[in-house]
């Protein structure tokens, strides 16, 4: 193994490794808040939201290798329109059917 | 599909084929992995497309208890906690078992790594299915409410993806056993480290939504 070699498998380590450390933290911090009571419910669902976000982000960018560089532009562009026609999808579905269940209920 | 193919980012995951082979091989085997890799991506995304739908279900569902047991009753977080653990773990062994392969070119290494993983899963799993256990002697059945239909969907499907995802590691086993550690394994080594990776997303998601969200509702 060259040393071009060595230092990209060290680099590529430390991705999985800075990835694991912030994935369990952003694990930790919700769990703990609802298991414990640690905040205010309205607090809480803020902080699930966001810790499991960035967590998702973490994930693409230290396990799936997923960045802004160009070598990945494909991906990302495959990946960004897939998110569009989820927000669609899931957006459209949530819109019509609370606004139905309002109407009826 | 032109900036793939030329692509050498240092993270990005590929396949460095033999030193022995000829440059223009190299580079053809290499924009070959990299085409099933996309290909694979396309698969994962219309799979998320089915459990973001599920997700959608889930959500117009949440209220729908018709007087059945709720979250409250049926959701044990300590359960969910340490399946997260061992999904995230799993996750990792999964990457250092890719680096193994693509690295240190070692059979036994890349083995041992995929091992642990797939024993990760199975903890996953085991706990998994003591919950769904404990969920039904409960009265929680999928077919009590619409919301217990949506969430044995949602989770059960999530389930249904890690064991195939677990059956799918065996016979790459049983591949390597045959064929050795040849491009041609190390791609759909590849494609299953993707797809493990994006289970373990979609469980931050299941994690957050259902169990998390549910709990304190």
């Amino acid at each position: 193994m060259n040393d071009d070699h060595a230092a990209e498998r060290r680099q590529e380590l430390h991705g999985y490794i800075i990835g694991l450390v912030s994935a369990i933290l952003l694990s930790a911090i919700p769990f703990a808040g609802v298991m414990l009571g640690l905040l205010s419910p309205a607090a809480l669902i803020w902080v699930i939201a966001v810790a499991g976000l960035v967590q998702v982000i973490v994930h693409f960018r230290f396990f799936l290798h997923i960045d802004l560089s160009r070598s990945h532009r494909d991906d990302l562009q495959l990946i960004l329109f897939s998110l569009l026609i989820v927000v669609l999808m899931v957006g459209g579905t949530l819109w019509v059917l609370t606004n139905q269940r309002h109407m009826m209920g | 599909m032109a900036q793939a193919i030329h692509g050498k980012g240092p993270s990005h995951i590929g396949i460095r084929m033999s030193n022995a082979a000829p440059e223009s091989r190299k580079e053809a085997a290499r924009s070959e992995a990299e085409e099933a890799l996309f290909g694979f991506w396309v698969f994962l995304m219309s799979d998320l497309i089915i459990f973001s739908m599920l997700f959608a279900t889930y959500a117009t569902m949440g209220h729908s208890l018709a007087g059945g047991p709720g979250p409250h009753e049926l959701f044990d977080l300590g359960s969910a906690a340490w399946e997260t653990v061992a999904l995230l773990l799993s996750s990792f062994t999964c990457g250092l078992a890719t680096l193994a392969m693509r690295y240190d070119r070692s059979t036994g290494k890349t083995l041992f790594w995929f091992g642990v993983t797939l024993l990760l899963g199975l903890t996953f799993l085991s706990l998994e299915l003591h919950d769904f256990f404990t969920m039904a002697s409960k009265g929680g059945v999928p077919s009590r409410s619409g919301w217990l239909s949506a969430s044995w969907a949602l989770i059960g499907t999530h389930g249904l993806h890690v064991t195939s995802g677990c059956i799918w590691m065996l016979i790459m086993f049983a591949q390597v056993a045959k064929f050795g550690l040849d491009p041609l394994v190390q791609t759909r080594f590849m494609r299953l480290a993707l797809f493990w990776h994006f289970l373990d997303i979609v469980w931050i998601g299941i994690f957050s939504i259902v169990y998390l969200l549910g709990v304190l509702s």
